[in-house]
């Protein structure tokens, strides 16, 4: 069994792309949710909003690439407004419901066959993410070796013995771009919610008729809040994107804002760099069980009439899904999480 | 009213008379005891006040002055709608019908926030201590006009820093004054039922209120905390502020409060001096009625 293919993929999916996408949107997320406990279940059409705002902008529209970024903000804002107006005043079980319905909505219109002429139906979209490779500053045919580094036609390899870490160059520059928008999100919030606007919020999530009372216009520190999670939401949505050139709208689908969840609860809530490291942890344990199974059933490992290959994605995610329920039992708080707060007694 | 005078003396003030206690039984010496009795110098006024809850009128008081700088109490049996009338008056409801002037400005249609940032500031019944902020921040976050509270300024310290040294050295004043300084950096939820109203007391005060409205602040306290609640009620009075507050307990009420409103099946059915309020038949028919043991005196 090839252990150290394992390790490599796993390892190369923990900081790569996709887990930048997730960890953005949790970003956003553990604003709402975390710091503001606002159950919005709807981080995924948020997402959509960016995803959808910069290809419909780029490919319908015929806008120029940052004409699209802005559709996708200016879009991910007004569905904060729609879902935050009716529901913001009322109690906190009324946003996750309309939050999860309006998830499933937007899924549902850019799939829908009527409107397959402006979101391409549930085929999606393509051909918008030229100007952002354009861009790219990695070569794609360089070859050379440096130390433990290595180019080899674009593709960067990097051997730790153990296992190495391979990505193309158009990876690495969705990873460079990913990056840095998460270390610029993690500065924004954690001035942010170190300043007196972020205690309203932490007080708003304790108790918001005590904050009321103490003369704070809460309806709006919750819609700011919720606006800016969304933003940040529509920002993950343009990086999964351009990461694969294409959207998709089902890789929107409520699993999307679960899968959030999982990762904020994981990391800790409330924590700056929860999301962080709860998205490398998912996309971790979760590439690991799948390569790790496929490897044991492929080198014989794993008996064929145990396991059979189709059966290893849904048994990955009962894998994953004990694996919170331990994690729920042993440390309830997160990785980052302080055991303190839990133990209080919330009267 | 010539028993004023032996009430301040009887107060365990020490040396001279305090001058807010002997200023409140003054303006209300002269006042009738009829419910809706006008005052020499109301901070809120409230005419025709009345929430149902579907076929149950929770509230319909009439006619309600409440004195500048006197501690009124609020009193009545269970379910006579006194949390009910503190959450309209705090914008924390909203009523079917009524208006209300507090400190000369129209207060029925303001949101609850506008209410506090207006000058009245409540408590609640069932204590709202922010359990996993420390006691610290929940002091801090009840400091009014706030520049770094916005979002853009927040971003930026230096905007905000001096504001919140001042909120934070008054914050430790008042932590000291209640006894809760050592608690400051451990978490609203570590404290005890009792610390808890203290701290929701203390809160309150960082907005600089003009009235205060504390409901059942004794509930659930114990009896040396009380005494303690007790002289912090007395201290805002000589502070200059209005308190009205719920309670049941009459030897609560007698100890501190200058003027007694008494509610009933939500109406308001008699006012007075906490000696007259013990002897109207009214108000004790009121409370036996509502099989109620604490209108025993
Ligand atoms: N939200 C509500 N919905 C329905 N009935 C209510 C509500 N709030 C209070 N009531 C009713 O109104 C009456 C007055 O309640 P309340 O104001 O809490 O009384 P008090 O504080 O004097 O004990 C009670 O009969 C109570 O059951
Ligand atoms: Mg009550």
């Amino acid at each position: 069994m090839d252990w150290h293919f394992v390790f490599s993929q796993a390892l190369t999916q923990a900081i790569g792309p996709t887990m930048l996408v997730y960890a953005l949107a949790a970003i956003g997320l553990n604003l709402q949710f975390g710091y503001t406990g606002l159950l919005n279940f709807g981080q995924a059409a948020f997402a959509a909003m960016g995803a959808y705002g910069l290809a419909i902008g780029v490919v319908v529209l015929d806008l120029p690439f940052w004409w699209g970024i802005g559709l996708g903000l200016a879009s991910a804002v007004v569905l904060a407004l729609l879902l935050g107006i009716p529901t913001l005043r009322l109690r906190a079980d009324y946003l996750a419901i309309v939050t999860i319905a309006a998830a499933e909505i937007v899924r549902r219109t850019a799939r829908a066959t009527g409107l397959s002429e402006y979101t391409g139906g549930s085929d999606g979209m393509r051909g918008f993410s030229e100007p952002f490779f354009a861009m790219n500053p990695y070569p794609s045919e360089a070859t050379w070796t440096f130390l433990f580094a290595s180019m080899d036609g674009g593709r960067l390899k990097l051997d730790f013995l153990l296992f190495d870490l391979q990505y193309s160059n158009r990876d690495l520059w969705v990873m460079t771009v990913g990056w840095v928008l998460v270390a610029f999100f993690l500065v924004l919030l954690g001035l942010l919610v170190r300043s007196p606007w972020g205690r309203v919020l932490k007080g708003i999530r304790e108790d918001e008729e005590a904050v009321r009372s103490l003369g704070k216009n809460v309806f709006a520190y919750k819609m700011q809040a919720l606006v800016i999670g969304g933003l940040i939401g529509a920002v993950a949505g343009f990086l999964f994107a351009l990461s694969r050139a294409n959207v998709q709208p089902d890789t929107f689908i409520t699993d999307f804002t679960f899968y959030l969840y999982v990762i904020i609860i994981l990391g800790g809530a409330a924590r700056l760099f929860g999301p962080v490291l709860g998205a490398a942890l998912f996309w971790f344990l979760y590439s690991f069980l799948s390569q790790g199974l496929n490897q044991g059933i492929r080198s014989g490992a794993i008996p064929e009439d145990w396991l059979s290959a189709t059966q290893v994605g849904p048994l990955v995610f009962f894998l994953v899904g004990l694996s919170m329920v331990l994690l729920l039992i042993y440390r309830p708080q997160g990785i980052l999480g302080d055991r303190r707060e839990l133990t209080l007694d919330v009267r | 009213m010539s028993d004023s005078e032996e009430a301040v003396t009887a107060e365990e003030q020490p040396s001279t008379v305090p001058a807010g206690i002997a200023a409140a039984r003054a303006a209300l010496a002269d006042v009738p005891a009829e419910p809706g009795v006008p005052k020499l110098d109301p901070i809120l006024n409230a005419t025709g006040v009345r929430r149902a809850f579907g076929g149950l009128v929770a509230v319909d008081v009439a006619h309600l002055e409440v004195q500048r700088g006197a501690i009124t109490a609020l009193i009545g049996p269970n379910g006579a709608g006194k949390t009910t009338f503190f959450n309209l008056l705090t914008g924390f409801d909203r009523p079917n019908r009524g208006e209300w002037v507090f400190d000369g400005r129209r207060a029925d249609r303001m949101r609850s926030y506008q209410v506090a940032r207006a000058g009245m500031v409540r408590t609640f019944q069932l204590t709202k201590a922010l359990t996993r902020m420390t006691v610290m921040d929940n002091m801090l976050i009840g400091a009014a006009d706030q520049v770094g509270e916005g979002f853009w300024a927040g971003l930026v310290h230096p905007l905000w820093k001096r504001q919140e040294a001042a909120n934070r050295e008054k914050a430790l004043v008042l932590l000291e004054r209640f006894k809760l300084i050592d608690k400051r950096d451990d978490y609203a939820g570590e404290l005890s039922g009792g610390q808890r109203k203290l701290l929701e007391m203390a809160r309150a005060l960082m907005l600089n209120p003009r009235m205060v409205m504390l409901d059942e602040p004794m509930a659930g306290v114990n009896p040396a905390l009380k005494q303690s609640l007790l002289e912090h009620i007395k201290d805002l009075r000589e502070e200059g502020m209005t308190v009205l507050f719920v309670e049941h307990d009459m030897d609560m009420v007698h100890e501190i409060a200058d003027w007694v409103a008494v509610m009933a099946a939500g109406e308001l059915i008699t006012e007075g001096t906490p000696d007259q309020i013990s002897a109207d038949r009214r108000v004790i028919d009121a409370y036996l009625g509502a099989h109620h043991d604490a209108a025993e005196r």
